[in-house]
């Protein structure tokens, strides 16, 4: 009987018919795979380029929705005090949030895999200190962390230049979440330590790199998955609340945050468009990636099984 | 044809049990067409593999099967009356106060936030109408009866102040509290330390002589049975496959999974011969062979055991699951 | 246990100095106070009096030892922004975000705890699901984008209540503490800021304790109690309730600190004149001085509540206060 292929074990898996069976879940990965193509795409998917200047129309300003008396249907969801049309400001905010929110977790991911591995192979001082700044980060509230990150770039370089800012602000971001993966890994690590396949190769002489790769990893991808998926929506809420306390990504590239907080101001005059439309994008991207995040952890906790 | 009952009626009899658990990949048997029957003030013990269905037949009769496990099939009657189709607020009632229980672990069966004197007189109250006061000195009697010391200090103690024998003591008077006819013991000695395995199992079985209480001993210790019990029950891949009383079953067994089993047990008096061991290993719930489950590693296989399930038939002195008994049996009579 | 105290201040002692130094390194390296004070165009014997004034010139020890003792009796010099003293703002400010953290706080406790119990001894059916999708996305929602929706709502559309600051407030003791809690404006301008700052915080609370009460529902002691034929409602909340709320309640104490960080945002939405708004302004400013001193306020309360905490262990799990077991079989 031939081998089953990797297509078919996956097939077969209880995760992919926990998916199957779970309307929440596909509903929730069609949403996030749509935002999140209109987000790759959305030089070509958008209408409009709402931040070309050229191509801006004061006297479009501030319409309303298209279904709305007053509204024009090539600006769908109408348009900001500038001109820009919402829809289009969507597709690019919604590109630079989720790219924020990627790289950060990405960021994090790696930093704390990598030493939560170390410590927990190591073990000793090494792991002692590293768990006892994991303590301290614990303590402070993600949000306090990222703001005085943000802070201090912004006082120890005033006249930032964009790349900079958005790479400090990864980093602020980043910061509040490695913690999660280091002890979740260093944990991993220390029961699949004491396993005696691991002490058979290490006393084969296999290098401590090799066995963390190869046997400790694959073992702990399951919880890091399932970590990294909350903690995008994590990072992009993060992303979010800073870009609307002004502190966030500069104003040349606005995120739905930005948006967000551009439409505040003219909120009570009545024009809520532009605030609800891109509030209610971040809450799609956001709620549909906690589904997923929690439907996968449901689905890969042997004990529900 | 079920076992036969002793000539009273039984307290407990449980006829053709069936209990499945439907799984993604198909439905599981986990016990198949069970049936013994305990007679008031009896000890049966309950003997098998890992994996043979000995906590869930247990877990069926108080009702506390974890879902998705469910009864398929038979009846349950405690003095008579069934008791498996009872609705849930009813079945409560029966627990405890005629059916108790006993788990294998007294450190994860004592809730660590409650002092022990406070579970028991909640398990007091919960089944007989007492004060506060009264249920406390039944308490205090109930911990004395187990053999535990200085009990009036012991009763405000919490459950990690108590030594693991200790605390299956505790356990013991828990389950005894409301003065069950039957009491169903999972492995209430296999998490405990050896030497004071002994002292548990004895103090069991004085205190079910004295209160006229039936068990249901479940365990993997052939040891622990013999000591004990009156009766057996052999299980095996969730069937009966022989039961009887105790002497007869470990000295003079039908059935050759039994067989094995005895054969299997190192003897200390004796010469050193080697080990007898059964080949293979009892299948799988969802592999289990058709006819006799046993048949792919019985030495005395037939075209008949592959094909049609054998009941428990008359075996003389024991009744056992296997079609050689039939032909066999007249002849083992004589030789008894 | 007193050997516990004393390792757990010590411990406290040694975070709360660590935070001083990074809030001290704040003060040397980032930005220049000296240029900040006297501006551009100083001579550089301005600078160097300056300098000496402020004890710029002395060895790093002794600044920092310095800048602790002024710190240990909340002096961290003038705001930047505003040019007063810094001690003075912040306690000008302390208990708007007290009360409206502590109003959040319960609301949480309130609201989520019997919505989390609810939500696990009914798992399965058409309530309790309805009820964890909300908590997700009450977990979804920014907060700041809440606060908008409400006032939106009750404010804009409804025009039931307020949308911005703390309305009337009643100062006491002689001045030091100002409340709105002894006003009907004062209460009417906390309702939306301290929904929508209890709002995360609650759905944690909720989906905590469901998912600590399924655990403890699957325990062998629970099963013990059934299989004594103890009534669902002793088991669950008598039993399983105190069992699940030990874990919560250590874990919502560490939440506290985390309401107050928090309150940053609500503060800035609804324009409450808090410690948290004072931070952001700090922020956008560069205000050293003022974050520095949050920064060491906030560890404070961080240790204490910390250390509350911890003690709070010792009262609720009796495994933590007595000795080891007794002997016998």
């Amino acid at each position: 009987m031939a081998a089953l292929s990797m297509w078919d074990r996956w097939r077969d898996s209880d995760v992919w018919h926990s998916f199957k069976r779970s309307p929440t879940a596909i509903v929730a990965a069609l949403i996030a795979a749509v935002c999140l193509f209109c987000s790759l795409f959305a030089p070509w998917v958008a209408p409009h380029n709402p931040f070309d200047l050229a191509t801006l129309n004061l006297m479009d300003s501030r319409l309303p929705p298209a279904w709305l008396e007053g509204g024009n249907p090539s600006y769908l969801l109408g348009t900001d005090d500038q001109g820009r049309d919402i829809l289009s400001a969507l597709f690019y905010g919604a590109r630079i949030s989720l790219l924020v929110g990627l790289a950060s977790v990405l960021l994090s991911l790696v930093v704390g895999v990598a030493l939560g591995l170390l410590a927990g192979f190591v073990g000793g001082a090494v792991d002692a200190f590293i768990m006892r700044v994991c303590d301290v980060m614990l303590s402070f509230p993600s949000i306090l962390v990222a703001l005085l990150i943000d802070g201090i770039g912004r006082a120890l370089f005033p006249n930032a230049h964009d790349t900079l800012a958005f790479g400090v602000l990864i980093f602020a971001i980043a910061l509040t979440g490695w913690v999660q993966y280091a002890r979740t890994v260093r944990g991993s690590t220390l029961v699949e330590r004491q396993k005696e396949y691991v002490q058979a190769a290490r006393v084969i002489g296999v290098t401590p790199l090799r066995i963390m790769a190869r046997h400790v990893l694959p073992n702990v991808m399951g919880p890091v998955l399932v970590l990294a998926t909350i903690q995008v929506a994590a990072a992009i809420l993060t992303e979010a609340t800073l870009s609307f306390l002004g502190v966030g990504v500069p104003p040349t590239s606005p995120s739905l945050g930005t948006l967000i907080r551009i439409g505040n101001d003219t909120l009570f005059s009545g024009d809520w468009w532009i605030t609800i439309f891109p509030g209610v994008m971040l809450v799609l991207i956001a709620l549909s990636v906690n589904l997923l995040g929690d439907w996968l952890r449901d689905a890969l906790n042997p004990k529900l099984q | 044809m079920s076992a036969p009952a002793t000539t009273t009626t039984p307290l407990l009899e449980v006829k053709d049990l069936v209990v499945e658990f439907p799984t993604r990949r198909g439905t599981l048997r986990a016990l198949d067409q069970v049936s013994f029957s305990i007679a008031p003030g009896e000890i049966l013990g309950v003997v098998g593999e890992s994996g043979a269905g000995k906590s869930l037949t247990g877990a069926a009769i108080i009702g506390l099967l974890e879902p998705p496990g469910r009864i398929a099939g038979g009846e349950i009657r405690l003095r008579g009356e069934r008791i498996d189709t009872l609705p849930p607020e009813a079945m409560r009632r029966i627990r405890g106060k005629r059916i108790g229980a006993i788990f294998q672990d007294p450190l994860t069966s004592l809730n660590p936030l409650f002092t022990v004197g406070q579970q028991l007189a909640e398990t007091i109250r919960a089944h007989l109408p007492l004060s506060e006061q009264q249920a406390r000195e039944r308490a205090i009697q109930l911990l004395a009866d187990t053999g535990i010391p200085a009990p009036e200090a012991r009763f405000g103690q919490y459950p990690h102040q108590f030594s693991g024998g200790m605390r299956q003591r505790v356990v013991i008077a828990l389950a005894l509290a409301a003065e069950p006819e039957l009491i169903v013991a999972d492995e209430p000695t296999t998490a405990l330390d050896v030497s004071i395995q002994a002292q548990i199992i004895a103090l069991l079985k004085r205190l079910a002589r004295e209160h006229g209480t039936a068990v249901m001993l479940v365990t993997h210790d052939m040891g622990v049975i013999a000591e004990t019990c009156d009766r057996v029950a052999v299980l095996y891949a969730g069937r009966v496959a022989e039961i009887g009383p105790v002497a007869e079953v470990i000295h003079r067994p039908a059935h050759p999974y039994t067989r094995g089993l005895m054969g299997s047990i190192p003897a200390m008096d004796g010469e050193r011969e080697r080990l007898a061991q059964i080949e293979g290993a009892m299948p799988r719930l969802n592999a289990i062979p058709p006819g006799c489950a046993y048949h792919p590693r019985c030495p005395h296989v037939e075209p008949r055991c592959r094909a049609e399930r054998p009941e428990l038939m008359d075996a003389g002195a024991t009744h056992a699951a296997c079609w050689r008994v039939a032909a066999v049996a007249p002849a083992r009579e004589g030789t008894a | 246990m007193f050997a516990f105290v004393v390792r757990r201040l010590l411990q406290a002692v040694i975070v709360m100095l660590t935070v001083a130094f990074l809030a001290f390194m704040l003060f040397q390296y980032v930005g220049d106070p000296v240029a900040q004070m006297l501006g551009q165009d100083a001579t550089q014997e301005q600078r160097e009096a300056l300098k000496r004034d402020l004890g710029l010139d002395q060895p790093f020890p002794v600044q920092f030892a310095r800048f602790v003792g002024n710190a240990v009796q909340g002096e961290f010099g003038l705001s930047l922004r505003q040019g007063r003293q810094v001690s003075t703002l912040i306690a000008e400010r302390f208990p708007a975000t007290l009360e409206l953290s502590l109003a959040a706080a319960v609301i949480a406790l309130v609201a989520g705890i019997p919505l989390g119990v609810y939500a696990a001894l009914r798992r399965g059916r058409f309530g309790a699901q309805a009820v964890m999708t909300l908590s997700l996305l009450g977990v979804s929602l920014p907060t700041f984008l809440i606060g908008i929706l409400l006032i939106l709502v009750f404010s804009v559309q409804l025009q039931w209540l307020p949308s911005f600051g703390r309305g009337d407030t009643v100062a006491l003791f002689g001045g030091s503490w100002t409340t709105g809690l002894l006003t009907l404006d004062g209460w009417s301008h906390l309702v939306l800021p301290a929904i929508t700052l209890s709002v995360f915080q609650l759905a944690l609370i909720m989906r905590l304790v469901r998912a600590e009460m399924l655990e403890v529902l699957r325990t062998d002691y629970i099963k013990f109690a059934r299989a004594r034929g103890l009534s669902d409602r002793a088991i669950h909340f008598s039993h399983a309730l105190k069992n699940t709320l030990v874990p919560v309640i250590t874990i919502t104490g560490l939440q506290l600190g985390s309401l107050i960080a928090f309150a940053i945002i609500t503060e800035t939405v609804f324009q409450w004149p808090g410690m948290g708004f004072l931070f952001i302004q700090a922020v956008q400013f560069a205000d050293i001085p003022v974050m520095a001193a949050y920064l060491c306020l906030i560890a404070l309360v961080f240790v204490i509540v910390n250390l509350v905490v911890d003690l709070l262990y010792f009262v609720v799990d009796p495994r933590l206060r007595v000795e080891k077991p007794a002997g016998g079989h």
